[in-house]
């Protein structure tokens, strides 16, 4: 059986280099990778495209890697928000490249790469400021934007359960764009609450299976970094 | 309008939430139409959809029980309804594009006569957020808009063209108003309603877009 458990987060990290795409999960504070992300700060990468929904609350996640100088462009559907004002800083002192996309079109985007698809019709955004500079096509009188396919370097993937296959399961709202992050990377990367025997994870209940995933680190379960409130 | 009050956030939300049908699945965006959730009527079983992959979210629960996977798209805590389900993103997505939300209630800065809304960015700012928006309005069975009648300046955000960076073209159906309800049809704006001691009149005069007064116009049930 190929190996795909790794014992540090240093082996976690070693297919990562300067400049690679790298898809990152996360929304609010959960289903975030924190402990991959930290080590990549740690390595001191540079450079990365980043691609993820937001641009990160406070310092956890995309904020993270802005504050520790890893990022050369963010792709994702909301770079601005209170709690965080890293991104706007860098962007407005033209330290950090933005591409925006609408969120469901950024899913289905990776979704599309995953699935070996070049791009795909969509209707999100025809007409608007996202639309400049892409071709659009139609069909039946509907007008659509030519999407591109948004493959990942690497994914970094939160799951709460992995098994020696690295068949995932995700608790409650946590999976957001985890699952077609990890089809759409050619080198995933998983950090797992919890690992559990080969054969424990109910094959009908898994919800992103292990062909996805190349490496797998358990964390242990951990309260995000920033919530201040009750956690169990 | 010496007896007119404009409606607060509360009365707006529970004038919209009196269009929600039982049996709806319908998105919530942030501010006022998140408020619509506490005037469902007794006995509907209308179920939220959030874009981060909840079908079926329930009210906030008590502060000892709030778990950080399970939050609204505003970061918000929240609960499951009973039958609840959770998809990922790109699923999540395929409801709201795929034609499963029977509406969407938005906010927004300007709302133009043809349906046409801006609500991601401000002409003056580098940075916008789109999130969610651009893909629900481009899906949803119904774009209920929630937003002041005016900005601070007493400038109308019911406008003939938008000047504001659009979201999503021709998609909103009703706006719901500090003082008005008015529908977007083929024709342009239709007046259906206004807030207690407004006359259509005042509505007129508050619009910066042609105003056609329906015939049964009537008054919010504030």
């Amino acid at each position: 059986m190929k190996q795909k458990k790794v014992e540090t987060i240093e082996d976690a990290l070693d297919r990562i280099s300067d400049g690679d795409t790298v898809l990152v999960g996360g929304f609010g504070f959960s289903g975030i990778p924190e402990k991959l992300i930290d080590g990549v700060c740690e390595r001191g990468l540079r450079d990365l495209t980043i691609v993820n929904n937001s641009s990160g609350a406070q310092k956890l996640g995309v904020a993270k890697l802005l504050h520790n100088g890893c990022v050369g462009k963010v792709i994702c559907s909301f770079p601005w928000g209170r709690e965080s004002k890293i991104f706007t800083d860098l962007y407005e002192a033209g330290k950090v490249d933005l591409e925006i996309v609408p969120q469901g079109i950024l899913a289905e985007r990776m979704r599309a790469a995953g699935a070996g698809l070049g791009g795909i019709l969509s209707p999100s955004g025809v007409g608007t400021e996202i639309a400049e500079g892409k071709s659009t096509h139609e069909i039946d009188g509907v007008e659509y934007l030519i999407e591109a396919a948004l493959p990942g370097d690497i994914a970094l993937v939160k799951a709460t359960k992995v098994d020696p296959r690295g068949n995932l399961i995700y608790r409650l709202a946590s999976q957001n764009m985890n699952p077609v992050m990890a089809m759409a990377a050619k080198y995933t990367i998983v950090e797992a609450d919890e690992e559990v025997a080969l054969g424990d994870l109910d094959p009908e209940h898994i919800m992103t299976a292990g062909v996805f995933v190349d490496r797998y680190y358990v964390t242990g379960r951990y309260k995000p970094d920033g919530w201040d409130g009750a956690w169990s | 309008m010496s007896d007119s009050v404009r409606l607060d956030r509360n009365q707006i939300a529970k004038r919209v939430a009196a269009e929600l049908q039982d049996g709806w699945l319908v998105n919530l965006g942030l501010g006022i139409p998140t408020l619509a959730v506490n005037f469902i009527p007794e006995g509907y079983d209308v179920i939220f959809h959030s874009e981060n992959g909840i079908i079926g979210m329930g009210p906030q629960p008590a502060d000892e029980d709030v778990d950080t996977d399970l939050m609204s798209a505003g970061k918000g805590p929240v609960t499951l309804i009973p039958g609840a389900a959770f998809v990922h993103h790109a699923d999540s997505f395929a409801v709201a594009r795929g034609g499963r939300l029977d509406a969407a209630i938005l906010g927004a800065y300007q709302v133009s006569d043809n349906g046409d809304f801006a609500n991601w960015r401000l002409p003056n700012r580098h940075v916008g957020g789109i999130g969610g928006a651009m893909d629900i309005a481009v899906g949803a069975q119904q774009v209920f808009v929630t937003m002041s009648h005016t900005d601070k300046d007493g400038t109308s955000k019911l406008v003939e063209n938008l000047t504001y960076p659009l979201t999503t073209r021709a998609c909103v159906t009703k706006v719901f108003t500090d003082i008005a309800v008015i529908s977007v049809t083929p024709e342009g704006f239709v007046l259906d309603e206004v807030a207690p001691g407004f006359t259509p009149d005042d509505v007129i005069a508050a619009t910066a877009a042609r105003l056609i007064v329906s015939d049964s116009v009537s008054t919010i049930a504030a």
